[in-house]
């Protein structure tokens, strides 16, 4: 592994991580907004629209970024990827067309609001399982070579435990993590009813995500047991995973600093679920190094040509200084801003 | 129908459902644009209702624009691995580039249409501006991968082996600056013209409402003034690109013109059908010279004829008819709206005869029209190169098959996408008439965010 590839490697890392915790949240909320959708008083789809309008589009380009990362630092991975992906792929591609379009016309037309919020909410719960998929296909076994040609074997994927694990670890992840951050932004805006409704949905969910990763790690050692011993190597950091997500459920319990009628510190609980989310996803992707699709691909077989990796790298700083200050001031505009989380929507 | 085929028309359906969304989504913000600094200029509340309107309506479109440019992305990847195997080891930088265009068009998209009552109108047309420029130039990033595709640079192979690799090379690749301007004005000419289209339908519906009517007219002026000047830059834009083609794929300007011997005093075929028995361009009319004097400013250019190229490697020659029909449109539009603004602003005529208003209502439609023919035009006739005399399409189309049920489905996303768009936007406009908004209504108030 040279330095350059593992470089790309962390970057492509990065996004992916990045992606999960915003696409979680988007999904996420599509989701509760549904749930929540005929329980006015709470208010919680509310907070979940407010938090869904303004992002939707700007999480939608990171997809977009991995896809690109992915073929730009990796071209060597992209045919054997492409040829596999192709069917879960499209899936995932037409699914997230439905629910991005019926996203936005749910908030223009707002008598068929309803039913175009069911159809955005239920694509949105059903494409995080699909993007999951991706990992087990890349940790091999599930492809077969016939006449030269990587074929994606279904009937393996679809009797796997394995592949089962990774899709209730995704549902309820999303779940999870986009209930503890509702929480968290409905805390700031001072809605408790939906505050309360989304730090006991969080409470609920956490053990049972909790329960899924441990299946996944369970099944790994009979499906794709190269990664899992590489795994064991990571050990400590599987355990500070979990102990992350022990101080984000106390931190749900604790007596909350400013008002004293109200309990948790829910922004203490998502500083700790994204490290419990960090530290695992950190062991698992060290684990499956160097392999991007075992054992046919490695980072540094697929690796692009230095050339341009190096024009990349320097386009990614550029475009880093100029694009920062524009995340700021949307921060600001939609996450702090009071007037904004406070705004009582027509 | 085998798998070639199939990928391929999967290919151009997904773009040619994509592009209609993303010109508008270059074409529009310009539009927007230009009504914020009116109004800030004139402080005429008819122009920030303008912007309002038409803001909406773009937020709305973006909900199918972002979705099938995800899915146009992918699907490179998907369908022609072999091609974006290559893409990748040379080719990556406008894709990495578009990435942030898209996060400056996004991000701001966002704050001009949901904080647009919390910042000042300052920050508004700063806000505006960064879309325009974010949307303007992921299309021109995205035409630059399509320029190197007909014009490749910056690599060479060798053995089969990827050599020679210059990035930067190949992203000023020869075509790079006049494709990428060409759709780039072409963009914000549709863009003004489906504003025409809007306006004048309008007007035709409004002609007893003196006030809504002027409303309307306004709209039109200032889309006829821009989509003039647009068309007029396409047009001379669009003469540079057919020049560009005369020097670096002569194939592809023979099949656009239908023109088999290779000859100097070359004449211009214009409408017709080209027929591969006779070698000759049927029931067209020819301008004697004119090819000549197009592709190199002078009648003594010799242009190539097709029968000096193998003929598999020939492009399909219908490309001949989608040539024209851009061409034809694009004149048809630079005089339409030299006309129509010369009858208000010159003749001081304030309303125009029907058959005036009709042309305006249709050139909107038109001008997309012109968008696909001359995409449609630029692939096709690349055929059989993916990456021209270096790459065949036939060679970088995925192995898998499946894809012609991928090809309906994706058919049918896009029928109930298409569907559900026009009757969103149908039902949002009918729900909230311009009639609301004008004097009585609470303009500045602006309760864009949903
Ligand atoms: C409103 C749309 C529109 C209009 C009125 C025109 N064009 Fe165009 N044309 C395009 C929209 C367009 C396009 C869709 O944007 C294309 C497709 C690929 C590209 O680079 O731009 C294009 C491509 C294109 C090409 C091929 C470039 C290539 O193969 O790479 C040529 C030679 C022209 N145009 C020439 C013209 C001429 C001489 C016009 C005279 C008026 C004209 N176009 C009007
Ligand atoms: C958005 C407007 C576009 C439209 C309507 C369009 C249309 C088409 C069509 C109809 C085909 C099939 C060609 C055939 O087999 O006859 C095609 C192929 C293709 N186009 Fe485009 N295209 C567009 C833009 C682009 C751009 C910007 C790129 C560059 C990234 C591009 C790259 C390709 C590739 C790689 C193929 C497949 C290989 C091939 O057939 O050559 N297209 N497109
Ligand atoms: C092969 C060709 C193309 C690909 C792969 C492609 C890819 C994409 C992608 C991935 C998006 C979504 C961005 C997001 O998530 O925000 C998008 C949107 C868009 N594309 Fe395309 N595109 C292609 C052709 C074109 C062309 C030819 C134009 C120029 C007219 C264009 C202009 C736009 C615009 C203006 C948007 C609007 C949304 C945005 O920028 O966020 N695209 N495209």
């Amino acid at each position: 592994m040279t330095a350059d590839s593992l470089l790309a490697i962390t970057v492509l890392w990065g996004f992916v991580f990045i992606y999960a915790v915003m696409a979680t949240m988007d999904f996420g909320a599509g989701f509760w907004s549904m749930v929540y959708f005929n329980k006015e008083k709470t208010n919680a789809t509310n907070i979940a629209n407010r938090y869904l309008s303004p992002t939707w589009e700007v999480t939608n380009v990171f997809i977009v970024a991995i896809v690109i990362a992915l073929v730009s630092f990796f071209p060597g991975a992209t045919f054997i990827l492409g040829t596999v992906l192709l069917l879960p792929g499209s899936f995932i591609l037409i699914l997230l067309a439905l629910r991005s379009g019926f996203l936005v016309f749910s908030h223009v037309a707002k008598d068929y609001e309803k039913g175009l919020t069911y159809v955005s909410g239920i694509s949105g719960f059903i494409i995080p399982a699909l993007l999951m998929l991706v990992l087990p296909i890349t940790h091999g076994g599930y492809i077969d070579v016939v006449n030269g040609v990587h074929q994606l074997n279904f009937g393996a994927l679809f009797t796997s435990p394995n592949i089962y694990a990774f899709i209730g670890f995704a549902v309820s992840s999303t779940l999870f993590l986009s209930s503890l951050l509702l929480a968290d932004y409905s805390n700031v805006a001072d809605e408790l009813e939906a505050y309360r409704v989304y730090r006991r949905d969080a409470l609920i969910l956490g053990p049972i995500s909790l329960v899924t990763a441990f299946f996944i790690m369970l099944t790994l050692r009979a499906e794709a047991n190269w990664l899992y011993t590489n795994m064991l190597d990571y050990l400590p950091f599987l355990i500070g995973s979990v102990l992350s997500f022990v101080v984000a459920g106390a931190a749900l319990f604790l007596p909350s600093a400013k008002h004293k009628q109200r309990i948790g510190r829910p922004r203490l609980a998502v500083v700790a679920v994204t490290i419990q989310y960090l530290l695992a996803s950190y062991a698992y992707g060290r684990a499956h190094l160097p392999y991007m699709i075992y054992p046919d691909v490695t980072i540094e077989s697929g690796f692009t040509h230095p050339n341009t990796f190096r024009a990349l790298f320097i386009t990614y700083i550029v475009g880093f200084l100029i694009l920062f200050p524009g995340f700021v001031y949307f921060w600001k505009l939609f996450m702090k801003d009071k007037r904004y989380l406070k705004q009582n929507e027509s | 129908m085998d798998d070639l085929v199939l990928a391929r028309s999967l290919f151009g359906t997904t773009m040619g459902f994509h592009i209609i969304f993303a010109t508008l989504g270059v074409g529009l913000p310009l539009m927007i644009l230009c009504a914020e600094l009116l109004f800030q200029k004139t402080k005429d509340q008819d122009y920030a209702i303008m912007a309002k309107r038409w803001t909406k309506g773009q937020a709305v479109l973006l909900g199918v624009a972002i979705p099938t440019g995800t899915i146009a992305g992918v699907q490179l990847a998907l369908l022609w691995p072999g091609f974006m195997e290559v893409i990748g080891r040379v080719m990556s930088l406008p894709f990495q580039i578009e990435i942030y265009a898209f996060f400056i068009e996004a991000l701001f998209m966002s704050i001009y249409v949901y904080a647009a009552d919390r910042i000042s109108p300052r920050m508004r047309i700063i806000s505006v501006t960064l879309v325009l420029i974010g949307a303007s130039a992921s299309a021109v990033l995205i035409t630059n991968v399509h320029a190197f595709e007909g014009t490749p640079a910056g690599f060479r192979i060798e053995n089969g082996e990827i050599v020679d690799v210059d990035p930067w090379a190949a992203f000023f690749n020869p075509s790079f600056f006049i494709s990428a301007a060409h759709v780039a004005v072409s963009a914000y000419m549709t863009g003004a013209f489906m504003i025409s289209t809007i306006a004048a339908f309008k007007m035709l519906k409004s002609r007893k409402n003196e006030r809504v009517y002027k409303f309307h007219r306004k709209a039109l002026m200032l889309s006829l003034v821009i989509g003039g000047i647009f068309s007029f830059l396409t047009a001379i834009n669009g003469h540079e690109s057919a020049q560009m083609l005369h020097e670096y794929q002569p194939e592809k300007l023979a099949a656009a013109e239908g023109l088999f011997e290779t000859q100097d005093y070359a004449p211009l075929a214009i409408g017709g059908f080209t027929d591969r028995e006779s070698q000759e361009v049927k029931y067209g009319i020819e301008i004697p010279w004119a090819l000549s004097f197009l592709a190199g400013d002078s009648f003594k250019t010799e242009v190539v004829g097709l029968n000096d190229f193998p003929e598999e490697y020939w492009p399909p020659l219908f490309v001949h008819t989608l040539f024209n029909g851009m061409v034809l449109i694009g004149s048809f539009l630079i005089f339409l709206s030299l006309a129509g603004f010369v009858w208000y602003k010159f003749l001081k005529k304030p309303h125009f005869p029907k058959l005036f208003m009709y042309a305006f209502v249709v050139a909107g439609p038109l001008s997309l029209l012109s968008i696909e023919f001359g995409w449609i035009f630029a692939c096709t006739g690349r055929q059989p190169w993916v990456i021209y005399r270096i790459l065949a399409t036939e060679d970088v189309v995925t192995k898998s098959t499946q894809i012609g049920m991928l090809f309906l489905l994706f058919s049918l996303i896009y029928v109930i996408l298409g569907i559900a768009v026009l009757a969103v936007l149908r039902y949002y406009f009918k729900r909230h008439p311009v009639e609301d908004e004008l004097d009585g209504g609470v303009p500045n108030q602006n309760n864009l965010s949903y």
